[in-house]
């Protein structure tokens, strides 16, 4: 299975002690990543969850190049992380789209950007293939549905051949069954294409379903608390014994781990 | 002139495959009241032609023959060509919307004021030239009014193309500088620092205000009129493609910047279309600025164009002239307008609905 070869090749995306600190509107400091530690696998499916404002955009920001940490260390195969690069693609809350362009030309804006969109012509029709698009390839984004302007945005990002393909709660604004869908294409495409996945997420029936690693974070300040290794085979049975008993680990580690009251989770 | 396209035609986008929408049921014209409405528009032409061709002419008015590629035309018969061409017109357009309900509603709702301008061009044809009621020699019925196109349409058409090559220029030059300094102030705080004062206020001022300045500055009548048409143009337009530079929003470029673009993509590629909006609002206005612009400067001083036209025509009273030039313009100035209009629906088809104003 995929799980032990990733195992092997270790620590694809370094993350090392990184702390990350913004002030808010009242000169508050507000420790947003607190020495942050994290390997992840090449080939990986990793998810991060944990409440609102626990970091996770954060940590996913500076992975991407975005920001800057203010101590600590980010390395993709071994060389610092200083700014965005398309290997490492990046998929928004809210998708992102660029609203001027059709479905086809947001999907191969990545090429043009990085000047090899001649030699690639043929990708773009791949991809709008694998994210199964190809009745809206002439359509504005706003003519398509949320759930096909995520796909779109995930095929966008792929289409530049990324080590890792970081994903910001990509079905957050998505009802369960577009989402179930999405969620199987997200598996799909991983396997297809072994990039390493980093998928924030709220959801932890979401994380389960999807994920080899489970990251779980806490608030204030935004820290690591604890790593689940999921060992279960693909397709998983979300009614499963197994899922269900992992599912209730990962919801008590969550409500113990903040001293509030527990937030709310879609199933 | 109802058919006059509006400033900006606002109309809404059809997603590619999708139906076109039809008007809610009870907002839909049944057949029967097709019919009336079919008879009113035709009714109201017929009424002008039939004024024009049977009510005596009382009033002393000198009626001159002209011959047009062997034709012998007087104005009345071209009037009357004129009304009869869009008669047959609006006969085949309706008859045409007769089996389309989207394009039968906008036929008949048109129709009235069809009627009316074809009763008030009777009327006015009685007062004006029939019984010459209205005060001569200001305001000429309206067959008059096509006159000087029999008697100098050489010349006429020489003052129409003095005005489009001026305000081509001018519009044109005008656009390039605004959307170019409008990047610039929009993309760079430096130079938004030290110019966009400086553009705020002068963009206040009226074009014509620099005429003097103008006159004495450029060489020739027609470049001094260009600058003037430029500098209306560049204000309005610099403006707001700066603001649409500006009101990028920042996740964009994110966006842009992780899938590996650098400046020039995120200036050419993202602010840019993204400003596309404000800088079609910006032309617009620029345009309105522009005629009124335009046709000053002619009036003060050009060898040629529209203007200079109506202000030959004043020194001789031959007012019917000046209506005839008036007509001109509207006519001229809609079309520009319709086509910049086009221009921007076809850019900003991408746009939500219907295309914002
Ligand atoms: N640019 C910023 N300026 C000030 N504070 C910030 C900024 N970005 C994030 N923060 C703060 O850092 C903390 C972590 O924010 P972050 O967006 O990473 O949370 P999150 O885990 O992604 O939350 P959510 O699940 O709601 O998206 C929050 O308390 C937030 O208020
Ligand atoms: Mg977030």
């Amino acid at each position: 299975m995929n799980k032990e070869s990733s195992a092997s090749s270790d620590g694809i995306l370094k993350i090392e002690e990184v702390n990350r600190t913004y002030y808010d509107d009242d000169g508050h400091r507000v420790e947003a990543l607190q020495k942050i530690n994290l390997s992840v696998r090449r080939g990986e499916f990793l998810s991060i969850i944990g409440s609102s404002g626990c970091g996770k955009t954060t940590l996913l920001r500076l992975i991407a190049g975005l920001d800057q940490p203010e101590s600590g260390r980010l390395t993709l195969n071994g060389k610092p992380i200083t700014g965005p690069d398309p290997q490492r693609g990046y998929v928004f809350q809210q998708g992102g789209l660029f609203p001027w362009l059709t479905v086809e030309k947001n999907i191969a804006a990545g090429l043009k950007a990085r000047g090899v969109y001649r030699q690639n012509k043929d990708l773009v029709a791949y991809f709008i293939q694998l994210v199964g698009l190809q009745d809206f390839a002439k359509s504005y984004p706003h003519q398509i549905s949320g759930g096909m302007a995520q796909r779109v945005a995930i095929a966008r990002a792929l289409i530049n051949n990324p080590d890792v393909l970081l994903l910001d709660e990509p079905m957050g604004a998505l009802d369960s069954f577009t989402r179930a869908d999405l969620q199987d294409k997200l598996l799909e495409l991983h396997r297809e294409n072994k990039t390493t996945m980093l998928l924030v997420t709220h959801d932890v029936d979401e994380a389960i379903y999807l994920s080899d690693r489970i990251v779980i974070m806490t608030p204030r300040p935004g820290r690591i608390s604890e790593i689940l290794e999921v060992n279960l085979p693909h397709p998983r049975h979300r009614g499963g014994t197994e899922f269900l008993h992992l599912r209730r680990r990962i919801l008590e580690k969550l409500h113990l781990a903040s001293a509030m009251p527990p937030p709310e989770y879609t199933i | 002139m109802d058919d006059l396209p509006d400033i900006l035609p606002a109309r809404p986008l059809f997603p590619a495959g999708q139906k076109k929408q039809l008007p809610p049921e009870e907002r839909r014209i049944p057949m029967k009241q097709w019919g009336v409405h079919f008879t009113l528009t035709l009714l109201g032409f017929a009424v002008a032609i039939a004024v024009n061709r049977w009510v005596k002419q009382t009033a002393n008015v000198v009626i001159k023959t002209y011959t047009v590629a062997g034709f012998p035309l007087t104005f009345n018969t071209l009037y009357r060509l004129i009304i009869g061409g869009l008669l047959l017109f609006y006969a085949v357009s309706g008859l045409f919307s007769y089996s389309d309900p989207e394009r039968r509603n906008k036929f008949t709702s048109r129709a009235p004021f069809r009627l009316v301008m074809g009763l008030v061009l009777a009327v006015w044809d009685i007062l004006g030239t029939k019984l010459l009621l209205l005060p001569q020699p200001f305001f000429p019925g309206p067959a008059k009014i096509l006159e000087p196109f029999l008697m100098e349409a050489n010349f006429i058409w020489e003052n129409i193309l003095y005005s489009l090559r001026l305000f081509a220029a001018g519009f044109t030059l005008g656009v390039i500088l605004g959307i170019g300094t409008g990047i610039l102030i929009g993309w760079f705080p430096k130079v938004y620092y030290w110019f966009y004062p400086l553009l705020k206020m002068t963009g206040v001022i009226p074009a014509v205000a620099w005429m003097p300045f103008a006159l004495t500055l450029f060489p020739t009548p027609f470049s001094a009129a260009v600058f003037l048409i430029v500098i209306c143009g560049w204000f309005s337009i610099a403006s707001l493609t700066a603001q649409g530079i500006q009101s990028t929003p920042k996740a964009l470029f994110e966006v842009a910047r992780t899938l590996g673009a650098k400046t020039p993509y995120l200036v050419f590629r993202v602010a840019i279309p993204q400003a596309m909006p404000e800088i079609f609002t910006g032309i617009a206005n620029a345009n309105g600025f522009a005629f009124t612009t335009l046709v000053m400067a002619e009036m003060m001083g050009q060898p040629g164009g529209l203007g200079y036209y109506i202000n030959l025509s004043k020194v001789w009273s031959a007012y019917y002239k000046v209506f005839a030039a008036i007509l001109v313009m509207a006519i001229l100035f809609s079309l520009i307008m319709k086509i910049i209009g086009l221009v921007r629906a076809r850019v900003l088809r991408w746009q939500k609905g219907w295309v914002k104003e």
